[in-house]
């Protein structure tokens, strides 16, 4: 299936019922796909007269207690972030698919990573995170999907997928989830569906007291925290080498063929892979770091994550960043001899 | 609320009561503000419609923003003018529910355009109730989009006022809006004097029964007053309507889904209006 497309797939069997959209290159066939499959299963499907439209209809059907999200590529995002602090603050569940395109500004439609700051640094306005999952092929895409609603679901909070371009337009085999039976979708007794026989239910980001507002965001804050603490995920290959590369998404599995490469000619280096971009997994950097002599970061963008990498690293040994920008995608050619450079303590 | 328990010397009837839709507390708003009025309104209309169980607000940004202290109802607050798409999003996913939006002009007629333009494209089952109060109330009465030619706001300061050439006009939303074919009902009221109230009232009754009745989206615009941002005395504020407001936006039932004395209707309210 066509990465985008199984995404979407993915996101209804998870039970997700209600998308709102709006067209942008190089997601269309999530829109496009949900337009056709969600009526069939009963959901709805609006395309939405602007981005900001969108997310704040996922906000609103989110608060009513369903399955909703919405998906878009970079320039697009950029509007959404808006409703993103909007459902973080309020506490409200939703899945934001990001197929990243190259930027800033109307940028290109080719693939790329430089929305990294963005998705893992909250995005809009405002002390909060969204969780972040980074998938590397497609059946990972549709692996996530079912993760990110269920986590959404478990801590009230937006989740965003972020794609890039290739992975959107890829096709690969893969192999879909038996559908959620809606039913099982734990209850949500905070939703906004009436209130009848009970208090009513306000979903609300305003705190116009100072110490509430604080309040308010140290209690998102521990939310975060326990995040933080038990949903890291990361893949790491060859963990007992001395050199590492780090990478995800499409980039990471340019470097794995480069990394082949590099084995092939007696180099001992592996890889850390992040699924989760935040919470950042700074827990497998401690399994490798002790004993890593360097860590070459590779990503398309001029070097966002590489920021995370240092944190993690803390200093205990050198990290190398390079990338390719605008649509741009390194080789394994490129990956290699960068590799090779480290290895070697070439600075050039 | 019942809340309180009153108790009533026998052989009384109570003949006017808090509609159940309110909830009983003090709100924040000005001495003089109309915004009570229209809450009263919407929360009768609601409890006569027996809706209160199943309505859900949606709040805007504005000095309404608090409403959801003051309804006794399901609520979500919004970001600034983005109430008719989370009301999408909600009645979209309960569409049995009664969803409205409570907006102001600068909500819902300025950074709000592009939603309850859509919203009624694409003929939403939801009730927006709008308080064209001229100017921005809540951040300190800015200029709003219905702000009049030549009135002061602090963005649009003496000696001029709002300056055509600069500012451009007042923007008539119910005008606007009665052209789009997802619109089933739209009209007009003001919050300036009993009769106008009364009036008010039916306005929003029929914009909750179009959206119960499947029709399209109902919306009611409400003159309503804000003396604290015009400057003036509360009672020269009501007068002010009637003598500056209702001449830019004339009073009146714009689309009415039951299109049978639409005219009709327009006619009589304008005629009130002007007398």
């Amino acid at each position: 299936m066509k990465g985008n497309e199984a995404l979407a797939e993915a996101a209804v069997r998870a039970g997700c019922r209600f998308f709102f959209g709006y067209p942008i290159t190089p997601q269309n066939e999530i829109p496009e796909y949900m337009s056709r499959r969600l009526p069939e299963v009963g959901g709805t499907f609006i395309q939405a007269e602007s981005e900001l439209a969108a997310i704040n209809m996922v906000y609103g059907a989110a608060g009513a207690g369903a399955r909703a999200m919405t998906s878009s590529s970079s320039p697009g995002v950029s509007l959404k972030q808006e409703g993103i602090s909007y459902m973080a603050a309020a506490e409200l569940p939703g899945v934001v698919v990001n197929m990243v395109r190259g930027g800033p500004g109307l940028g290109g439609i080719q693939p790329a990573q430089s929305d990294y700051y963005q998705a893992t640094r909250g995005g809009g306005h405002g002390d909060y995170r969204t969780i972040v999952f980074g998938p590397a092929t497609v059946q990972e895409g549709v692996d996530v999907m079912s993760k990110a609603f269920e986590l959404a679901d478990k801590y009230r909070t937006p989740v965003v997928i972020l794609g890039d371009g290739m992975m959107g337009q890829m096709m690969e085999p893969v192999s879909l989830p038996e559908p959620l039976e809606l039913a099982k979708v734990p209850l949500k007794p905070w939703a906004t569906t009436g209130a009848k026989g009970r208090r009513p239910n306000v979903i609300n980001s305003l705190f116009l007291d100072a110490e509430e507002c604080e309040k308010h965001n140290l209690a998102l804050q521990a939310k975060y925290d326990a995040i933080q603490a038990t949903e890291q995920m990361a893949e790491i290959a060859f963990p007992g080498s001395d050199w590492f590369v780090v990478a995800y998404g499409t980039t990471a599995r340019i470097c794995r063929e480069a990394i082949q490469e590099a084995r092939a000619q007696g180099l001992s280096v592996g890889m850390v892979r992040p699924i989760t971009l935040w919470p950042f997994p700074v827990n497998a950097f401690e399994k490798v770091v002790e004993r890593a002599k360097g860590f070459l970061t590779v990503e398309m963008s001029l070097g966002q994550m590489v920021d995370d990498v240092r944190l993690a690293v803390n200093g205990r040994c050198p990290v190398r960043f390079f990338g390719r920008t605008g649509g741009m995608v390194p080789s394994d050619e490129e990956v290699l001899a960068e590799i090779e450079k480290m290895v070697e303590g070439r600075t050039r | 609320m019942g809340d309180k328990e009153f108790e009533r010397p026998q052989g009384t009837e109570i003949v006017y009561e808090r509609p159940k839709s309110l909830t009983d507390v003090v709100t924040h708003y000005c001495p003089g503000c109309t915004h009570g009025i229209a809450h009263r309104l919407v929360a009768e209309v609601l409890d006569e419609l027996d809706a209160r169980e199943r309505a859900v607000l949606v709040a805007p940004v504005g000095c309404s923003v608090l409403a959801y202290n003051y309804f006794n109802l399901d609520t979500q607050q919004a970001a600034h003018g983005r109430a008719p798409a989370v009301a999408t999003g909600i009645k979209r996913v309960l569409p049995d529910r009664v969803v409205f939006t409570y907006q102001g002009d600068g909500d819902l007629a300025a950074i709000g355009t592009a939603e309850i333009v859509h919203a009624a494209v694409r003929g939403e089952r939801i009730t927006v109730i709008f308080i064209n109060n001229a100017i921005f109330g809540m951040t300190g009465g800015q200029m709003a989009p219905t702000t009049l030619l030549g009135q002061e706001t602090t963005t649009s300061p003496k000696p001029t006022g709002r300056l055509a050439e600069r500012a451009g006009y007042p923007i008539r939303v119910c005008e606007m809006l009665s052209q789009l074919d997802g619109a089933a009902y739209v009209a007009r009221g003001s919050l300036s004097s009993p009769q106008n109230i009364a009036k008010a009232k039916r306005h929003i009754r029929k914009a909750f029964q179009a959206q119960l009745e499947g029709h399209g989206l109902g919306i009611v615009e409400l003159l309503s007053s804000c003396n604290v941002g015009w400057k003036m005395s509360p009672v020269d504020a009501l007068k002010w309507i009637d003598s500056h407001m209702v001449p830019v936006f004339p009073l009146g039932v714009f689309k009415d889904w039951s299109a049978a004395g639409v005219e009709a209707a327009r006619l009589a309210d304008s005629g009130v209006a002007a007398g």
